[in-house]
């Protein structure tokens, strides 16, 4: 279980002479969930894109291991509609047969939108095609940027239930950026708490009570995370009242 | 004289086979001033071509492939927006051309064919450097098919996925400079872009897939191609600017038809 996939030695970035990520080391290992969180800046995208390759650092070192497949879910995918795509012809680009499309599709929950142009899907079924997408090519590594952007609260308790269970189903390690913290609870092993340097990081539970991540998120960020953390807090799996009552909470904030 | 009207009428079709799937791509990438820029850098490719005594099809093609090759490299400095950078290089170009031309005082230039097209003209030499460019497109495209589909839909995606991006859209860009270089002389400098994406434009009314509207487009393009000829010869129209309306009335015949996909 403990193969490590990825890891990062001292990694930094600088993009217009703006440092966006410090000295962040960091390792993923087979089977972990592993969790980026931070404010809007933090550069939790770059530090995603530097894991997939797609850039490269300044300084530091990246190693992966030889027989690693990524499978990565993009924050949105924005397909100009002059572009006709079916959604299984969208799942077929990543190299991979109709029946195993289908399949990807019935294992996220919606095989009745093989279909359905691409660019017609909404927002909760964009985001499990974009799953669907990325387990086609049986990744041992799964690299999810905001995972349940656009999709409403019951739906992202499904979402993040699926990745659990994808976790075990593909025995993958899991590389996931959120915004906030209490959903994501109870299926993470491993949280980084990221502005432009690692903050803290550890399991969900230390993580909300150490300093920095309330000064984080007390200072910088959003309204809602100064709810979140406190009702995180009170156990591992938020029922859907205390989902409710947060999101009240926050309209009124 | 009916040897020039099939020389025309090849020529034409030649072109348009190739505008079609090109065309998609233009309209899907949002390219179509991309194409306009490369259209007008052509103009400045006939000028340096008289200028320096070289044949002008070649000195076309030079200066759009290697404003194509350019626009890559300053398009991924990321210094301006793209649309800025295209400006100015378009309108830089042309006016370039047209200085240029005005210069060459003692060769006079029909900038009217050149901008407009001068279809009925066409030679059998021509029409061999017709055919070459367009298979070389052609063939071109069909094989990065899978791959130009895939980083126009999510370009992040495509890379993780193993397509080497920049290169791909580099091919693509010099494609679509190849093309532009070729189609000048059907429709000449102003109307290129109009060839490339009406058909496609219009074809994307009907088609629910990638590939049928690749081949639509073909087909409505080597239509307006023959009825703006037909136009030309019976009633004596310009032959580039009739081809033009001719896909310009295809299109409104789309919007007739329920959007598909």
């Amino acid at each position: 279980m403990n193969n490590r996939l990825v890891r990062l030695k001292s990694v930094s970035k600088t993009f217009a002479d703006k440092p966006i990520l410090q000295n962040i080391s960091m390792t993923i290992n087979q089977g972990e969930i592993t969790t980026i969180i931070g404010p809007n800046g933090a550069g939790k995208s770059s530090l995603i894109r530097i894991i997939l390759g797609l850039i490269s650092p300044d300084e530091g070192t990246i190693e992966t291991s030889t027989n690693l497949t990524v499978g990565y879910m993009p924050q949105k995918v924005n397909i100009d509609h002059t572009l006709p795509i079916s959604t299984c012809r969208f799942l077929q680009l990543a190299n991979t047969s109709h029946e195993e499309c289908h399949k990807a599709l019935e294992l996220v929950g919606i095989p009745e939108i093989k279909d359905t142009p691409f660019h017609k899907l909404s927002g909760g079924e964009m985001q499990r095609a974009l799953l669907a997408r990325s387990i086609l090519r049986k990744p041992n590594l799964l690299v999810l940027d905001e995972p349940v952007q656009g999709v409403d609260f019951s739906g992202q308790n499904e979402l993040y239930g699926l990745i659990g269970k994808l976790r075990s189903s593909l025995n993958c390690g899991i590389v996931m950026v959120s915004h906030d913290l209490h959903l994501v609870m109870s299926a993470t092993d491993h949280v980084i708490c990221l502005n432009h340097h690692i903050c803290c990081q550890g399991k969900p539970e230390q993580v909300t009570q150490d300093p920095a991540y309330v000064d984080i998120f007390g200072e910088t960020a959003l309204y809602n995370h100064q709810h979140n953390h406190q009702h995180s807090l009170k156990g591992e799996v938020l029922d859907s009242e205390g989902v409710h009552r947060h999101g009240e909470g926050c309209q009124h904030d | 004289m009916i040897d020039f009207l099939i020389y025309a009428l090849l020529a034409g079709l030649g072109v348009a086979a190739v505008a079609g799937p090109l065309g998609c791509f233009v309209v899907w990438r949002r390219m179509a001033y991309f194409g306009d820029t490369l259209a007008h850098s052509a103009l400045l490719g006939v000028a340096l071509g008289v200028l320096l005594n070289i044949d002008l099809g070649i000195a076309v093609t030079a200066v759009c492939l290697l404003m194509a090759l350019g626009l890559v490299a300053l398009e991924q400095q990321g210094v301006l927006a793209l649309d800025t950078l295209l400006g100015i290089l378009s309108h830089s170009a042309l006016a370039a051309g047209l200085v240029v031309i005005s210069l060459l005082s003692d060769i006079r230039v029909d900038l009217m064919s050149l901008l407009f097209g001068d279809l009925l003209s066409v030679t059998i030499a021509d029409l061999w450097v017709i055919y070459a460019g367009a298979s070389v497109a052609i063939v071109l495209l069909a094989t990065l098919w899978k791959s130009l589909i895939s980083i126009t839909v999510e370009p992040e995606l495509a890379a993780v996925e193993g397509i080497n991006v920049t290169r791909v859209r580099t091919a693509l860009m010099l494609i679509t400079a190849l093309v532009i270089a070729i189609a000048m002389k059907i429709v000449g400098v102003l109307l290129i872009t109009a060839l490339l994406i009406i058909p496609a434009a219009a074809a994307r009314r009907i088609c629910a897939t990638p590939e049928s509207m690749a081949i639509i487009a073909s087909l409505g393009a080597m239509a307006s191609v023959i009825s703006g000829l037909a136009a030309s010869w019976y009633i004596d129209t310009p032959a580039g600017p009739s081809i033009v309306i001719s896909a310009a009335l295809l299109f409104c015949l789309s919007l007739g038809f329920k959007q598909k996909g």
